[in-house]
């Protein structure tokens, strides 16, 4: 059977996707041209922005090179633009005047940048933000000029601006809305963003409308409807791109917007199709690469005459990161009207995320600062996921694995995980079974899942995860304690103890360390570790200690610190307020707040002041840095309260002033309450204790972060002796048997309750703990007061230089 | 061209500096975290993470490498680069060790 013509026109993403499509189906049904108007093969435009930013070569981002289009016989036509689609003769004609026949054609011609109709728009040293050309002409003017303006605070603008402040380039960005991205970002989340990319040296000039490009011959500046202006010698024009349809308009073909397609990406010309930024399906032309690669699937059944799904539009969504800064957004993300919102915000932090709802309907989200749930709210979004039984809070903070896993698990084969080179579930799934691909780095390699942006990484280890099922268990069942290593927690541990080892870089010669020195995972376990079995003799290596545990403070992200002094039991009285509030005024702290663990942060303070700090507020450290016991909150209790029947606070008192400063393999929150009422929330914390009638409850595993667990009942006891026994033994039960940063409801889950129990029922077990225990707590000394008195040591860490 | 004027700024001396710690100095307006390896060299970054501006100098220190405070990112003090999976780069100062004398050279 003699091969159709197949016409490609448009040497892009869209146009030679589909083509790849195809011949993922058919080799030999085609015989295949492709003309396009740039003198290169296709590449990724979506990196062009990396190119700019100089992180990237051109080569790099190329996607199908040359060699790909001789392998496929596919003829290309690169430097050659396709003028006119005669479907009567079935003939495409080049502006170099070739004559193709052709018996199917596909209209692939992207889209074009939308120059505003301005005077002096036609200058020197304007340019739009759209190919290699334009890329160079920027990289270009980089190095002979100094300002640069942008026009458009949109996707592209940003990315032009972040590209061009890298270039060593005095950047300012010139939007018309009130705040940045308005077609993808809610108000709060453009203006987070301006916040932190202002941080990075960008300027905005908001709610400016641009109404000259002014200058000689060359670009000298930009002058705004208010009658403002700023100087200006390269401006950069990212106010948008309408689809490309003059080929199409010539042609014949119907048009609105785009090129008008129906569910088929068909046009009204039998034989012609479009696909891409160009064509315009249901009234929405896709400006995004993951529409278009859902369109060239259906596309390329359509041509090869195979049954296909209809194409039914896309929920759009946008994933950015300018320097760091992680910004997305899909589907419908303004509440209003019937659309409500659940929002989280976290200015420390940082991150703001946003879903909307309508009734039990995810129909958009907006996440900003950290972008990990996107690919799984796309995947409601496109599901119209029901909420009604979750809770809407753990949508956008899912505990564990199972929101994500579950997802994933019921995800077809055609699903799209990476969006950004449009690899489905099933290309995933079959890489790993036909091409033994064991990791996310494998995978990248084999079928580009997670190359660009990287946003889904996590679903492409989930992936793997469920398509190994256990065998991939079997091999994370020994887990390493990092990368350096081969060796688990327990057969450090157990090394240390038969060999005696005693510090942190003996271990790691000794037990054969891939690295000299080890990384931020392991220098900090073995610290711990080799602590926990020799706590008398075991000299802290300060080296290998994280910031907080080394400054005994906590940094913030502006790298001052807070503190919190200790407070026994939350319990304070009128002279250390107004020694802590002279050290506000004297330091001049800007921040002064009360902890969840009721004790009182001072924030702001800077790294010099810390030792004075300490000094004047003559109170011992609070540990609220540590990987130790925080706090003991407790209720009023029998002292005041007329429901209490136990002295909730008494025995707060006594449990902090022994075991603080106590070294564990995490954090350790206690809580006393008087009685059930729990009013210091004893069920959620690593240890609690609940006041009944004659006698404490005590409750274990319990969390109110991150992974949120009640606490298991572990004992009920009668007296205040007992209490401290069994605290004191499973406190060093779990010191001596959690992997290092493990808190206590990960570990109860993982070494089981009975277990646990079973050990504490052991009456001589028990008291070899509690004695072990009191061991390690009779070297324990104040830090900051050692640091105080220590002056080696506070140069060391505290002295910020000067020179000039 | 413009000529590039190297001033040396003597900032401490060497057995001040803790090894496998960071110190900061402040050298006219910029900030600098100084580190002296466990091999004795003495290596300068500009003292911010180009993720979101951690101060590295109070990072954990192995072998050639320092780990930002903040967020784990691995950051290379021969030649300021983040190391993968993370990208990025901090600028890097040479140092000079004469004697006792820490020397900081400044464009």
């Amino acid at each position: 059977m003699a091969k159709k013509k197949l016409v490609l026109v448009g040497n892009g993403m869209a146009g030679v996707r589909t083509i790849e499509e195809i011949l993922k189906l058919t080799k030999d049904q085609f015989e295949i041209t492709i003309f396009g108007s740039e003198p290169h093969p296709n590449y990724n435009r979506i990196l062009l922005s990396k190119v700019l930013q100089g992180d990237t070569e051109v080569a790099d981002i190329t996607l199908n090179d040359w060699s790909w289009y001789e392998d496929n016989d596919i003829q290309l036509y690169t430097d050659e633009t396709v003028v006119k689609v005669d479907s009567d003769r079935k003939v495409v004609v080049t502006d170099a005047g070739r004559v193709e026949p052709y018996d199917e054609v596909i209209v692939a011609t992207g889209s074009v940048p939308f120059i505003l109709p301005i005077p002096g728009a036609d200058k020197d040293g304007v340019t739009a933000f759209r190919d290699i050309k334009d890329t160079e002409i920027m990289l270009k003017a980089s190095k002979k000029y100094k300002k640069a303006a942008v026009i458009g605070g949109g996707l592209l603008g940003l990315e032009a601006a972040r590209g061009l402040l890298n270039l060593g380039m005095e950047v300012s960005v010139i939007h018309l809305a009130p705040y940045l991205m308005e077609r993808q970002l809610d108000p709060m989340a453009g203006k987070m963003l301006q916040t932190e990319l202002e941080k990075q040296g960008m300027t905005f000039l908001l709610e400016k409308q641009t109404q000259e490009i002014y200058g000689e011959e060359r670009v000298e500046g930009l002058r705004f409807s208010d009658g403002t202006e700023i100087e200006a010698d390269l401006v950069v024009m990212a106010v948008g791109i309408k689809p490309n349809i003059s080929l199409a308009v010539e042609s014949g073909i119907e048009v609105n917007r785009g090129i008008v397609v129906n569910d088929y990406m068909q046009t009204n010309i039998p034989s012609v199709y479009a696909v891409g930024e160009c064509a315009e399906h249901n009234g929405i032309p896709y400006g995004l690469v993951a529409p278009l690669y859902e369109q060239g699937k259906v596309l390329a059944k359509t041509i090869c005459g195979a049954k296909t799904d209809p194409y039914k539009g896309s929920v759009l969504y946008t994933q950015l990161k300018v320097s760091g800064v992680e910004v997305f957004s899909a589907g419908d993300f303004m509440e209003g009207d019937d659309k409500k919102a659940v929002k989280v915000f976290d200015e420390q932090d940082s991150y703001y995320k946003k879903l909307v709802l309508r009734g039990n309907q995810i129909v958009g989200a907006v996440l900003f600062g950290d972008s990990s749930d996107g690919n799984r709210l796309v995947s409601m979004i496109q599901k119209q996921a029901d909420i009604s039984d979750t809770m809407k809070v753990s949508l956008l903070q899912p505990t564990g694995q199972e929101a994500g896993a579950s997802l994933v698990a019921t995800m077809t084969d055609d699903e799209i995980i990476c969006g950004c080179n449009g690899v489905s579930k099933g290309a995933i799934v079959s890489a790993i079974q036909t091409q033994g691909c064991s990791s996310v780095d494998e995978i990248k390699a084999c079928t580009s899942a997670s190359r660009s942006c990287g946003g889904c990484k996590p679903l492409v280890a989930e992936v793997l995860q469920l398509t190994l099922g256990s065998s991939f268990d079997t091999k994370q069942q020994k887990e390493a304690i990092c990368g350096c290593t081969t060796l688990s927690r327990d057969e450090v541990v157990e090394e240390i103890r038969a060999k005696g080892l005693t510090h942190v870089k003996e271990v790691m010669f000794v037990l054969d360390w891939k690295t000299e020195e080890g990384c931020s995972k392991c220098r900090p376990a073995l610290n711990y570790y080799l602590g926990m079995v020799n706590p008398t003799g075991y000299e802290d290596e300060k080296e290998s200690r994280f910031v907080n545990e080394r400054m005994h403070a906590n940094i913030q992200k502006d790298g001052t610190y807070s503190v919190v002094p200790r407070m026994y039991g939350g319990v304070t009285n009128a002279n250390d307020l107004r020694r802590i509030a002279d050290v506000v005024d004297k330091y001049e702290i800007p921040l002064v707040k009360v902890t969840g663990g009721q004790r009182i942060d001072l924030f702001g303070v800077k790294k010099d002041d810390l030792p004075k700090v300490w000094e004047d507020l003559d109170m011992p450290s609070g540990f609220a840095y540590g990987k130790s016991l925080r706090t003991v909150k407790t209720c009023v209790g029998e002292q005041f309260c007329r429901f209490g029947t136990q002295d909730s606070m008494g025995l707060g008192i006594q449990l902090e002033k022994k075991y603080e400063g106590l070294q564990t393999p995490h954090k350790v929150k206690m809580a006393v309450s008087a009685c059930p009422r729990s009013c210091a929330e004893s069920g959620f914390k690593d240890i609690g204790y609940i006041g009944i009638d004659g006698g404490w409850e005590l409750y274990i595993g319990g969390n109110g972060g991150t992974h949120v667990r009640g606490g298991d009942l572990l004992y009920k006891v009668k007296t205040e002796e007992e209490v401290i026994e069994i605290t004191s033994a499973y406190l060093q039960y779990y010191r001596e048997t959690a992997n290092y940063l493990e808190r206590t409801s990960a570990w109860v889950e993982r070494v089981g309750l009975e277990h646990v129990r079973e050990v504490l029922d052991d009456k001589e077990k028990r008291k070899e703990l509690s004695a072990r225990m009191d061991k390690a707590l009779s070297v324990i000394e104040d830090p900051w007061k050692a640091i105080i008195e220590n002056k080696k040591l506070k140069k060391e860490l505290f002295e910020t230089v000067v020179t000039s | 061209m413009v000529n590039k004027n190297i001033s040396k700024v003597l900032i401490s001396s060497l057995q001040e500096l803790p090894e496998r710690l960071g110190k900061t100095f402040h050298v006219g307006n910029m900030e600098v975290a100084v580190f002296k390896l466990s091999n004795g060299t003495v290596r300068a970054i500009e003292n911010r993470c180009p993720h979101k501006g951690g101060v590295l100098s109070e990072g954990i220190v192995s072998g050639d490498s320092v780990f930002c405070p903040m967020h784990d990112w691995k950051i290379c003090l021969e030649d300021g680069l983040v190391q993968a999976p993370d990208t990025g780069c901090v600028k890097t100062y040479s140092t000079v060790v004469e004697g006792e004398d820490v020397f900081l050279l400044i464009e």
